[in-house]
């Protein structure tokens, strides 16, 4: 018992706090662990955000918002255990930043009528809103990524790869495995040979896998890593001398954290980018002056304006955008979950929207449907300089082949629905 | 005062044989037993379900079964996680392709499955012993993740190979899938828990944990009395892996519903579960829930108090409950070798000569 009187001392002194309603953002961070160095930036950029809006616009519609972070390390054990801690205080939106957890997650999430946002990541076919009503994976998810890499490359070669080997280095995890049926179908439809090549977690040790792949000499080598699996392929990469600008990440396998270990090495490394890069924006200068300067950044506040911090912020922006939708749905500040929900199936994002939060260009223009919840799958593709330690964007957002992805989501929805006896929304 | 056999009589071998010879042990046990199934399952709520029993009863039941193996009979396994992986996949397809069939039946069939592939990895215990033993295990460890993560037919051919637990019920109650009340998860897993530890408990006392004892505390010595080392060493590996895949099939299609081998049944879980036992107190049933205990809560524990109660960041605290449990841990083996269930016994010990201590 003493644990529950401990939780319900700590509601109760935070409840009294503010005395007053307030919107509620669990944060499923991860700061130990392997996978530490992608999580600590994300939950910075995730948490200063809403600080931001807290000190500079007194929260979302005059509501302000409250943070309640939990510690998963990645762990599905441990992130069962903090969305239970953490859903009986009003939870609006659960953005767990792991794949793993998102599976979990997705019953239960709808079982409570709580809404989950997985940005980029999670299960693919939850783009399909007929099927899956409460989960959202806009703006863009794996399939488009595997998409879109493919697309560039058949820009680099003038729209023909047939012929060519492309290899896939992935996570073997959910997460890592997720592309490959894309990339199967993709390479049937272009003519590629295609080979995938799992790296077990956590990654440390690449050394066969990039024997293989020296000794196949693939033309292009694509990856699925997370943690500390992409800081050792880029330097094992390196070390094999695999021409960097042929080696391409997903947007998880494009952090600062990835490339520096690996020094000039890394120099010409390429990765798929969901948002804008760098802090050139003029958010930025708010972040700094009501958040840092009033020493209210999360963390150690030293991730400021890294790739995954713009992430971070990137989703948080997209919630606070989804609140102010439903707040002005229902016509009330103090929303529900399920309120919640209606304003992300109703988000808009325009240039304008974009503009006023001081992000002009962050992301793709987009909006979300009932049927569609996967956002528009537009990426961009950036480039790693090693001298100047910076990334660079290479391409405007590229689109992916929605006739390859489109019955894929269709296909593994309807499985999910069949198993699961649920009915297709929407009509 | 309480606690004494003094005035407790006994006028069959029967009684004289019981589990639990003091009158106040056993009254203990039924007000135990009373209190899990009368009371807990109505005042639980999801967050005490999912975060502190069901993963107790589910890692006691793993415990127990590892306990079988290492502690009574000495074949030290680092297997564990391998064979609650069996556990899981095998439940998953047995649900999967017999939705028909009561999900008790399956959970129990995958123990069976368990325990078939834990015998096939037992039969080199016949020749290697010890650290080379665990080795061995270890190798099974690997090679079954990697199997599960390798073959498509075990995860249905899904996209992510993740695989699923879909909604079964006992009864008319679902017990899986995401509508499952935190009392029908939580009695569903008592069930198991009581049935297999008293099984366990009665294994343990006859012809075949004797036997199993045996050769733990000398093969060659057993050997020469009689006891087959063949049939005691696989009858310890097969019912080990039994209550092992049960807790598997359970920890997979009641606790987390969605699982991902490399993840949830690694190296990790199999150092876990003997942690759990080493800790505990090997060879003892009540060592098992004792250990399990200590492992499951005091982590959510320390997490409550450091987050929610003192407010700390939450890395500092995670990192704060490493050093914690690890310390305690060392502190434990070092003032109690055997284990929490030792200190249990002297505390019982004391107890009888309460209030006249000699």
């Amino acid at each position: 018992m003493k644990m529950k009187i401990a939780t319900l001392a700590v509601g109760a002194v935070m409840a009294a706090a503010p005395a007053m309603a307030d919107l509620v953002f669990p944060s499923l961070s991860y700061r130990t662990g392997p996978y530490a160095a992608g999580g600590i930036p994300f939950a910075d950029g995730y948490a200063d955000y809403f600080t931001l809006l807290n000190e500079r616009d007194g929260g979302i519609g005059g509501v302000p918002t409250r943070l309640v972070e939990c510690e998963t390390g990645y762990n599905t054990e441990k992130g069962v255990e903090c969305y239970e801690a953490t859903k009986g205080e009003g939870s609006l939106v659960y953005q767990p930043l792991s794949t793993g957890i998102t599976y979990q997650l997705i019953p239960k999430t709808a079982a409570d009528g709580i809404p989950l946002h997985t940005m980029g990541y999670g299960r693919t076919s939850a783009a399909n809103g007929k099927v899956f009503g409460n989960v959202f994976n806009y703006p863009a998810n794996y399939w488009d990524g595997a998409s879109i890499a493919v697309n560039h490359l058949l820009d680099l070669n003038g729209g023909d790869i047939g012929g060519k080997k492309i290899s896939l280095v992935y996570h073997n995890s959910a997460y890592g495995k997720e592309p490959i049926r894309t990339l199967e179908e993709l390479s049937k439809k272009h003519g590629f040979d295609f080979k995938a090549i799992p790296v077990d977690h956590p990654g440390q040790e690449q050394k066969s896998q990039w024997l293989q792949i020296r000794r196949e000499r693939p033309d292009y080598v694509l990856m699925w890593g997370w943690g500390v699996m992409n800081q050792v392929a880029i330097q094992e990469a390196a070390n094999i001398r695999f021409p960097m600008e042929n080696f391409i990440g997903i947007w998880w396998s494009g952090s600062e954290n990835d490339v520096l270990p690996a020094g000039d090495g890394a120099n010409g490394y390429k990765s798929l980018a969901l948002h804008g890069t760098g802090s050139n924006y003029p958010i930025y200068t708010d972040i700094q002056k009501f958040v840092v300067d009033a020493g209210k950044a999360a963390g150690a506040g030293d991730q400021i304006g890294t790739v995954l911090y713009s992430r971070g912020m990137y989703a948080a922006m997209l919630a606070a955008e989804a609140v102010k939708k439903a707040q002005a749905i229902h016509g009330t500040g103090d929303i529900t979950p399920a309120q919640m929900r209606d304003g992300m199936e109703a988000l808009e994002i325009s240039a304008e929207t974009l503009e006023a939060n001081g992000m002009p260009g962050f992301g793709p223009e987009f909006s979300v449907s009932c049927e569609n919840h996967g956002g528009p799958g537009l990426g961009m593709v950036q480039q790693w300089d090693a001298s100047a330690q910076s990334w660079s964007l290479i391409t405007d957002f590229i689109g992916s082949d929605k006739d390859v992805i489109g019955p894929l989501i269709a296909e593994d929805s309807a499985a999910f629905a069949a198993e699961n006896n649920i009915s297709e929304r929407c009509n | 005062m309480f606690y004494r056999e003094a005035g407790d009589f006994k006028t069959s071998y029967a009684d004289d044989n019981q589990t639990f010879p003091i009158r106040f042990d056993r009254v203990r046990y039924y007000v135990v037993l009373a209190v899990a199934f009368g009371i807990i399952p109505f005042i639980i709520n999801d967050y005490w379900a999912n975060a502190v029993f069901v993963p107790f009863l589910i890692y006691a039941i793993a415990a127990i079964g590892l306990n079988i193996l290492t502690g009574y009979c000495g074949q030290v396994s680092l297997g564990t996680g391998g064979f609650m992986a069996v556990g899981a996949y095998a439940c998953y397809k047995l649900m999967t392709g017999f939705p028909e069939i009561s999900i008790v039946l399956h959970i129990l069939g995958a123990g069976f499955v368990t325990a078939g592939v834990g015998v096939l990895f037992g039969l080199p215990s016949l020749r290697i012993k010890g650290f080379y033993l665990a080795v061995a295990t270890l190798a099974a460890q690997f090679f079954l993740v990697w199997l599960f993560n390798k073959v498509p037919w075990f995860y249905n051919n899904s996209a992510s190979g993740q695989i699923s637990a879909p909604e079964r019920t006992v009864f008319g109650v679902p017990v899986t899938g995401a509508n499952t009340d935190a009392w029908a998860k939580y009695l569903i897993c008592l069930v198991f828990v009581v049935v297999l530890a008293w099984l366990a408990r009665n294994l343990t006392r006859g012809t075949l944990g004797r036997s199993w004892m045996a050769i733990r505390d000398m093969d060659i010595a057993a050997e020469i009395i009689g006891v087959n080392p063949l049939r005691a060493k696989l009858t310890a590996f097969a019912i080990s892996s039994f209550f092992v895949g049960i807790a598997g099939a359970l920890f997979f299609s009641v606790y987390l519903g969605a699982v991902e081998v490399g993840e949830v049944f690694g190296i990790n879980k199999s150092f876990l579960v003997l942690f759990m036992i080493i800790l505990g107190g090997l060879g003892s049933i009540f060592g098992s829930f004792a250990g399990a205990a200590f492992l499951v809560l005091l982590p959510v524990l320390l997490k409550n108090i450091l987050v929610g109660q003192l407010g700390w960041a939450t890395d500092l605290a995670a990192h704060i409950e490493l050093i914690i449990v690890g310390g305690l841990i060392m502190v434990f083996l070092i003032i109690e070798p055997h284990g929490l269930a030792q200190l249990w016994r002297i505390a019982k010990e004391k107890l009888r000569l309460w209030p006249f201590p000699h």
